[in-house]
């Protein structure tokens, strides 16, 4: 029976491999995103010949690898539909707790420091966890009221002190500044946790669960995800991340203040959201998060270079910010109408 | 609103929409509000407790002054929050168009009268934009939206005044700030004023049923012939006048301002939403439980500085007391105080 029907079964097999891959290319959501980076890129190069140097890319990725570390969290507390505020006080937190213990005991591992950070962090993040899914708080206002309560916890602990460089011994200031295999320190380390993630997200059982239970709780839940579970996984990582970037950051800028890191869980969440992360949750991919933040690392390191006055930086990248995720979207745009014309009815 | 089935006299079920609940005590006194109500003469209590100098008129009333300023914001950011949108905006729009009237007065010569006026259009034009965007490209958020403009507008706001601060402004531009109208502080009438002009929009008028039309259900309002997107736009653009009026209070009682003025108000304000009952998951929410809130959160944050306590203290009081008033209703309680 099927032969008569498909006379040439492995004809049409070939033309939907052909076009499958067409539509591929074009499922490629941060197609946009990418076209416009390579254009920036360019652009920056003509006015500065020195951008694309061999020590100027390094010292931008060097300058990007927390910020894309504390994306990939970002990313999977937006996946779930969440999000997470309190980052930047996390940070603050674990840097100040950090470097207070090893201006005291000047000999302490760099390791143990470092765990010591995910573990605050962890801890912070659980409390979110606990309160987003136990006790059944929206999450902008959870994390919104644990941001107040961890940045006053850190000024509390600091007493309005700064820990200065001169008190951290170089084994931990070089946590952030010292190479592994000629490679700067952040870079092997957001490499790592980059590659611990691409496994965790799309190979485990785990990780996929955090899409389903973004993308609809109902039928996750109906399918048998604990989704409490899964979103108290996801905090926690989140505020793991965040405490180890707490210790990177303090490590790597040699001082500890109350107010380190203010504000900076919207540039988290900008470079989310530049790549491709929905608000709405269920929808996200460690490719666009890179992107979102290479474009963001390219914004602070770019202006600099074109002489751009400080006072500028800040409105040049907030339209840039706007312009690329508009363009993304038409772009997406574009492309979806695209595959709806494609599809044979 | 709930159902009523009852039986008409042929035996068919009659399903009818009740518009309004029922009016019983039970359910009137198990509102929200009145758990903000004991909330706030707690805080009352404990202020009072804490330093002889603030359980008396003037300092009560005095006390207005120094939290007002922000709480404009916070109606239409119930609205927008009733929508299921948000704006993060709100606090660079107010740095934005403070810089703008500083520097028009004093740079351009422009009369201070003026220099008012272009103040609220100018916050006006912030909300506009964002309204205008969000429905243009509905498949981003407003969190996305606003979140740029929110970097755009304080941009803009230090490319005008860089690093400087600017002042001087005419005597009776302080008036209000600090001025005083039959013994009470202009900034309360006015907030007053204010809360009974949107109490009445959002619950008496069509356009406040819409609204919340829109936040139970985005797609059935559209379907039943609500102009979703001119509604949305209006309420940015209130967002943003708002923050106009916020920036012209705040200017007036600091005497001069810089472009980071208002930092993070919108997370204050977002907090003050929420402790009213307002839900950011859209639906729900009630004026006078906002303006509860702000009294709340303001007299805490005043009289706590009263005694000396330090902001970064207040911090972690505040954020305390956020968890524990929205935590409050979920955790389940005996019976007779849950709330209905």
């Amino acid at each position: 029976m099927p032969e008569n029907i498909i006379p040439n079964a492995t004809q049409v097999d070939a033309q939907i491999v052909k076009t499958s891959k067409l539509a591929s290319l074009y499922k490629f959501r941060e197609l946009g995103l990418l076209a416009f980076i390579i254009i920036l890129a360019i652009a920056v190069q003509l006015r500065n010949s020195s951008f694309l140097s061999g020590e100027n890319i390094n010292d931008m990725i060097t300058n990007t690898a927390i910020l894309s570390i504390l994306a990939l969290g970002m990313m999977i507390v937006l996946i779930t539909r969440g999000i997470d505020l309190s980052i930047a006080s996390v940070i603050a937190l674990s840097g100040m707790i950090t470097a207070q213990i090893v201006s005291a005991n000047q000999n302490l591992n760099p390791i143990l420091v470092i765990l010591l950070g995910i573990v605050i962090g962890m801890v912070a993040g659980f409390i979110n966890g606990f309160l987003v899914s136990k006790v059944g708080l929206l999450p902008i206002i959870a994390t919104l009221a644990t941001m107040n309560i961890f940045r006053g916890i850190t000024y509390k602990i600091s007493g309005g002190e700064w820990v200065s460089s001169y008190q951290m011994p170089e084994s931990f200031v070089s946590i952030a500044t010292g190479k592994t295999f000629g490679i700067n320190n952040l870079i092997v380390i957001a490499i790592v946790i980059y590659l611990i993630f691409f496994y965790f997200i799309n190979h485990t059982r785990t990780g996929r669960q955090i899409y389903a239970v973004g993308s609809n709780p109902e039928s996750a839940r109906v399918s048998g995800i604990k989704e409490n579970r899964i979103l108290m996984l996801v905090y926690t990582i989140m505020g793991g991340l965040a405490g180890l970037s707490g210790v990177l950051w303090v490590s790597k800028f040699a001082s500890a203040q109350g107010d380190t890191a203010s504000g900076y869980e919207m540039t988290v969440i900008a470079a989310c959201i530049l790549g491709g992360v929905s608000i709405a949750g269920g929808a996200g991919k460690i490719s666009g998060v890179i992107l979102g933040a290479i474009l963001i690392g390219i914004l602070n390191n770019a202006l600099p270079l074109l002489n751009v006055s400080p006072f500028w930086q800040n409105a040049i990248q907030g339209a840039i910010i706007l312009f690329a995720v508009i363009m993304n979207t038409l772009v997406k745009r574009g492309v979806d109408r695209n595959n709806l014309m494609r599809r044979k009815i | 609103m709930e159902h009523k089935t009852e039986l008409d006299n042929q035996g068919y079920i009659q399903r009818s929409l009740l518009d309004k609940k029922e009016f019983t005590f039970k359910g009137f006194f198990l509102q929200w509000e009145w758990m903000l109500v004991i909330i706030l003469i707690a805080v009352m209590i404990i202020n009072a407790t804490l330093s002889p100098y603030f359980l008396n008129y003037p300092s009560l009333r005095d006390g207005t002054m120094t939290f007002l300023d922000k709480a404009f914001i916070v109606f239409p950011m119930a609205m927008i929050m009733i929508l299921r949108d948000i704006d993060i905006s709100v606090g660079s729009t107010v740095a934005l168009s403070s810089v703008v009237m500083a520097t028009m007065y004093n740079s351009l010569g422009v009369p201070m009268e003026l220099a008012v006026v272009i103040c609220l259009v100018v916050g006006a034009l912030c909300g506009l934009i964002n309204g205008l965007l969000i429905i243009k490209f509905k498949e981003l958020s407003a969190v996305i939206i606003t979140l740029g403009t929110m970097i755009l507008y304080r941009g803009i706001a230090y490319v005008i005044l860089e690093d400087q601060a600017s002042g001087n402004f005419p005597e009776w531009f302080g008036f209000f700030g600090w001025g005083y109208v039959y013994g009470t502080p202009f900034v309360l009438i006015l907030f007053i004023c204010v809360a009974i002009v949107f109490g009445v929009i959002l619950h008496k008028s069509t356009f406040g049923r819409e609204i919340f039309a829109i936040g139970k259900n985005p797609t059935a309002s559209r379907f039943s012939g609500v102009k979703v997107d001119r509604i949305k736009v209006i309420v940015f653009v209130l967002a943003g006048l708002m923050a106009g009026v916020t920036a012209l209070f705040l200017t007036s009682r600091m005497g001069s301002t810089r472009p980071n003025v208002a930092n993070m108000y919108e997370l204050d304000v977002i907090a003050m939403a929420a402790l009213g009952g307002v839900s950011t998951a859209g639906g729900k929410g009630k004026i006078i439980g906002t303006v509860i809130a702000v009294f709340i959160i303001g007299y805490l944050q005043y009289g706590l500085g009263l005694i000396n306590i330090p902001a970064q203290t207040l911090l972690i009081v505040v954020g305390a007391l956020l968890i524990f008033a929205v935590a409050l209703p979920k955790v389940r309680l005996p019976k007779i105080f849950r709330k209905k």
